[in-house]
């Protein structure tokens, strides 16, 4: 029987099968289980990298040195890459190299829209697109024969709903490759500019034919149906329009560059009416309406957000479709939170508290930015919470320093925070940086980082030390603090806010879903209670205000015991 | 067959629609899941969708489309009542989770949401899927015990969900689970 599968397992699988000897991911969602899935394979070495960039070099280098080699990242962790990105285009492999890239069209868990498409364009790499699980193995295997055949790394774009839907695959064999030789070739693997302007024009002619081998290639199909109406597009945009649409013609587009340009006249010249239907940007209908094709696109669909079946009809047919059961958009929105005894609760709670000025990150704590612990001034991109400080330091003063942190994640600071701290310190900054450690990667489910001290098979593995780290760049204030000490927490926080050189603290603190965070029982609220609703302050799911005045929900209530610390009156204890 | 579970992020919505697709699978079905990571997990709304059929293509169900929704909390239920087909049954779990606008008493918790879904004519199976859980030994079961109350409700024979069971649950709490699903499938 075919296996039910995500899309990132079926990468996973199509990687396998490809006989793939290394992977090197940083986790990103919607990318994340593709790294996770091709861990659970012993014939396969993956390892999470401290960034993308990092991961996407190791697996150039393992191509480079003759072993089929793979890296996924989210979109924006392509951005942190693609300075290896774009000049391994021109080096090309040894053994395939792919790179898994999942974008998140309708920002599920991003902080931007981008479409990377964009990337296969400006770096000049053909570039793949699965509209379900069943193709993401089959596009796996295809990009590497591709990878080989023409000297070149392949890109495999997904999207958040091809990535995380499941839907049926069929399942083969390994196919066990040995590691190929590895040969010193320095005019194709040195790119120094006498060997690399040679190279831009080897790239050139293989884009060439790379669009060549596009028109016969079998990851298109064209599905004949009704000539009245035509639709070019590839990956779920795909799903959604013959859903929308199930008589009309389809030219299904598996290699979406560089385009097959003769087999897409054919296709417009064979319907009345073609539409090209993408999500994001108009990369392909650009490309075809350069081609002089007259289609229709993003005059009548949007670039922002995901795409519908619904939306296509009413957009295309001007059918809108009236739900039975009438809604009501005034109820309260449900927004994440910080799971019950979030280790990060404590530090947001004593930021709210002093009012400071707070510099971001991505991680869990994101989520600080919402009421009522609402403490967090920008967030920019992965690392950048420290160095963005730091600029706020230079443009407004020391006085702004004494009143301002940057917080950021264990992971986070390991990705490309540091570069911000040695800024900092080299530059002659000031500012407290706050690393929240809570002992994993957490927003993205929980995977090892290099300070955990274990690998992403669960060996155990040499741990950064973060205090030593931070005393190696040259940081001589480092303080290791309990969060849910809130008061002792505070202090220090006053100390390092006022001292005339930069300073870290290292919030130590599991996760709280992590099985060291020991949680057990349930907290509770006394008659003591003077209804101060102090712990209310903490934004804390399993406390609730009734009339009466806080209760605590003993469903969600993991007895992690912040609100016991918070209260002035004693009144909250454990069951 | 379009199927939505709705509920709070870690009430186990993503096992329910895993053991829902093994079971339509086993029916001989095609099958897609839809499922949301990240971010949502954190206590967050929930959707994930599973349609299975002759030929599916988009892995979402869009408003008005869903034959059936499970929907593990009240506010949930009501939020997702649009995508609800006419003759669409709506499974209520009777549990209420505050969302953090009503913790911070910005918003109101709505009252009498199933006297609404009465008033508009909406079929629906209300169940404290919390008590049966509670029943058959652990809280967490929430969601294999509407599972059950869903499998009642469905043309998916009794006997494949032993099998759907087992592919998706870990066999530590196999047993916890099948009793669970019983006690669901019992009183719906």
């Amino acid at each position: 029987m075919k296996k039910l599968m995500l899309g990132n397992e079926a990468i996973a699988r199509g990687a396998f099968e490809a006989g793939v000897r290394v992977a090197s991911s940083y986790p990103g969602t919607p990318s994340t289980e593709i790294t996770e899935f091709i861990a659970k394979y012993d014939e396969i070495y993956a390892e999470w990298a401290p960034n993308e960039k990092v991961a996407v070099e190791a697996a150039s280098g393992a191509a480079i040195a003759g072993a089929r080699a793979l890296s996924a990242m989210k979109h924006v962790g392509l951005n942190v890459a693609a300075d290896p990105l774009f000049t391994m285009s021109y080096i090309g492999v040894n053994a395939g190299l792919v790179l898994c890239v999942a974008d998140d069209p309708g920002m599920h868990s991003s902080q931007n829209e981008q479409d990377s498409r964009n990337y296969a364009v400006a770096a000049k790499l053909p570039m793949l697109e699965p509209a379900d699980s069943g193709d993401c193995r089959d596009f796996m295997k295809k990009a590497y024969e591709i990878s080989e055949q023409f000297d070149t790394p392949v890109l495999i774009r997904l999207t958040t709903r091809v990535a995380h839907s499941q839907s049926e695959v069929e399942l083969f064999p390994r196919e066990e490759r040995e590691v190929k030789p590895y040969e010193k070739n320095t005019p194709k693997n040195v790119m120094i500019p006498a060997y690399a302007r040679p190279k831009h024009v080897v790239v050139e002619d293989r884009m060439s034919a790379l669009a060549n081998y596009n028109e016969t290639s079998d990851l298109n199909k064209v599905i004949h149906g009704s000539s009245k109406i035509g639709f070019i597009t590839a990956g779920i945009a795909y799903q959604y329009a013959k859903e929308a649409f199930p008589e009309a013609s389809f030219l299904k587009l598996g290699m979406i560059h560089p385009l097959p340009e003769r087999l897409i006249r054919e296709f417009v010249a064979s319907v009345d009416i073609c539409y090209v239907v993408e999500e994001l940007d108009p990369v392909l209908e650009r490309q075809i309406k350069a081609m002089g094709l007259p289609v229709h696109g993003k005059d009548i669909m949007p670039v922002i957000g995901e795409y519908s079946a619904a939306m296509m009809r009413e957009k295309i047919n001007g059918e809108i479709s009236k739900p039975a059961f009438k809604g009501d958009s005034t109820i309260p929105v449900r927004p994440p939170v910080m799971c019950p005894g979030c280790s990060h609760r404590g530090v947001f709670y004593v930021l709210n508290k002093l009012k400071l000025t707070v510099s971001g990150d991505i991680g869990c704590y994101s989520l600080g930015s919402m009421k009522p612990l609402d403490s967090m001034d920008s967030i920019i991109c992965m690392g950048a919470s420290i160095s963005a400080l730091h600029g706020m330091e230079k443009a407004q003063g020391r006085a702004f320093a004494e009143k301002s942190v940057a917080v950021l994640g264990d992971s986070t600071f390991l990705h490309s925070g540091i570069t911000g701290l040695i800024d900092m310190v080299y530059n002659k900054g000031t500012s407290t940086v706050i690393i929240l450690d809570n002992s994993i990667t957490g927003m993205t489910g929980h995977q090892h980082n290099p300070a955990t001290g274990f690998t992403i098979k669960g060996e155990p593995a040499r741990q950064v030390d973060l205090k030593e780290l931070c005393h190696a760049v040259g940081v001589d204030r480092v303080v290791v603090a309990d969060p849910f000490d809130v008061e002792n927490f505070e202090k220090i926080l006053r100390e390092e806010l006022s001292a005339e050189e930069p300073s870290v603290i290292i919030a130590q603190r599991p996760c709280a879903l992590l099985k060291k965070a020991g949680y057990t029982g349930c907290c509770e609220i006394t008659d003591a209670c003077k209804n101060c609703k102090l712990c209310m302050r903490l934004g804390c799911p399993a406390i609730s205000l009734t009339e009466s005045g806080p209760v605590i929900n003993d469903t969600l209530c993991n007895g992690c015991g912040l609100c016991m610390n918070v209260c002035k009156f004693g009144a909250i204890v454990k069951k | 067959m379009n199927i939505m579970i709705v509920g709070v992020g870690g009430q186990g919505t993503l096992l329910a629609s895993r053991i829902l697709g093994a079971a339509a699978q086993a029916a001989g079905h095609q099958v897609k899941l839809s499922e949301v990571h990240g971010m949502s997990q954190r206590g967050g709304s929930v959707v994930t969708y599973v349609k299975y059929g002759p030929e599916v293509n988009s892995p979402v169900i869009e408003t008005g489309e869903a034959d059936m929704i499970i929907a593990f909390e009240e506010l949930e239920a009501y939020r997702s009542l649009p995508f609800l087909k006419k003759d669409g049954v709506m499974i209520v779990n009777t549990q209420k989770t505050d969302p953090m606008p009503v913790i911070t008493g910005a918003a109101i918790y709505p009252a009498g949401i199933l006297d609404i879904f009465k008033e508009q004519g909406v079929r629906y199976v209300a169940c404290d899927a919390l008590a049966l859980a509670k029943e058959a030994g652990n809280v967490k079961a929430v969601n294999v015990a509407l599972i059950g109350v869903m499998a009642k409700n469905s043309e998916l024979d009794r006997s494949i969900w032993d099998a759907a069971l087992e592919a998706a649950v870990p066999p530590k709490f196999l047993e916890l689970n099948k009793k669970a699903f019983s006690l669901g499938y019992e009183q719906a």
